[in-house]
């Protein structure tokens, strides 16, 4: 059974996630009338540079009680809703997929809410980085500071999931 | 007292390893700690405001007090997805 939660290295796909976000609801098996999906895949460009790979590193142990906590934050948010979230590690050419999210929900609102509320989460605050390979370089990208308790950025997840 | 630091991204180019053993104070915080990095790795300066800190694999405050045997993390600010 594919968990709901995962980071490593294999490659990620979204039929095994669905299948677990639907599977995995015991006796309200059925429930479902809409499963959102969402991928992140690698870009050939990026802030004008010619992107020719990417690496991505995590704090494993961190990054997967970070999803366990955007997982916790989602079924406040919406509790009828089942996540799934995979994040890949190593490296990734172009076009491959760096994120995979899947929300089951009863109705279509709660679950795109929910992927979108996520994908910004794992930005804000999942201890994971990518190393950007371009042609005549490499550079560690960094975005934001990660504070879990920093409400503002949970905030901003929520307006940007229109919730 | 004796902690392993984990250090990732940036912060482990600019060490050189991914994994310190250190000595610290019997009475040390995550900031002490981070501190004598510093002094022993001046470019890690830089990321005085905007690392993140964790302790055993959990997101911890800089003034937290750490233990013998703890594993200190410092996390450049993140870029997943």
């Amino acid at each position: 059974m594919t968990p709901l939660l995962a980071i490593g290295p294999a490659p990620l796909a979204l039929e095994p996630i669905v299948a677990a976000v639907t599977e995995s609801r015991g006796e309200g098996r059925g429930m479902d009338g809409a499963v959102a999906v969402f991928l992140g895949t690698v870009r050939n460009h990026n802030a004008g540079r010619s992107v020719s790979y990417l690496v991505y590193e995590a704090y494993e142990p961190l990054a997967l009680r970070s999803f366990e906590r955007i997982s916790t934050e989602v079924t406040e948010k919406w509790p009828g809703v089942n996540l799934a979230l995979h994040h890949r590690t190593g490296r990734l050419e172009i076009g491959e997929a760096s994120v995979a999210i899947a929300a089951a929900s009863a109705h279509r609102a709660d679950a795109f809410s929910a992927c979108r509320y996520t994908i910004e989460r794992v930005k804000q605050i999942a201890p994971i980085w990518k190393r950007e390979f371009f042609e005549g370089g490499d550079v560690w990208i960094e975005g934001a500071t990660a504070d879990p308790d920093d409400e503002m950025a949970r905030a901003k997840a929520e307006r940007a999931a229109c919730a | 007292m004796r902690v392993t630091v984990r250090l990732f991204a940036r912060l482990r180019d600019i060490t050189g390893a991914s994994e310190l053993g250190r000595d610290v104070a019997p009475d040390a915080t995550i900031r002490s700690v981070w501190r004598q990095l510093v002094a022993e790795f001046p470019d890690l300066r830089d990321y005085e405001r905007s690392i993140s800190s964790a302790v055993n694999a959990d997101y911890a405050r800089m003034d937290q007090k750490i233990s013998d045997g703890d594993e200190v993390a410092f996390l450049p600010p993140v870029s997943g997805g």
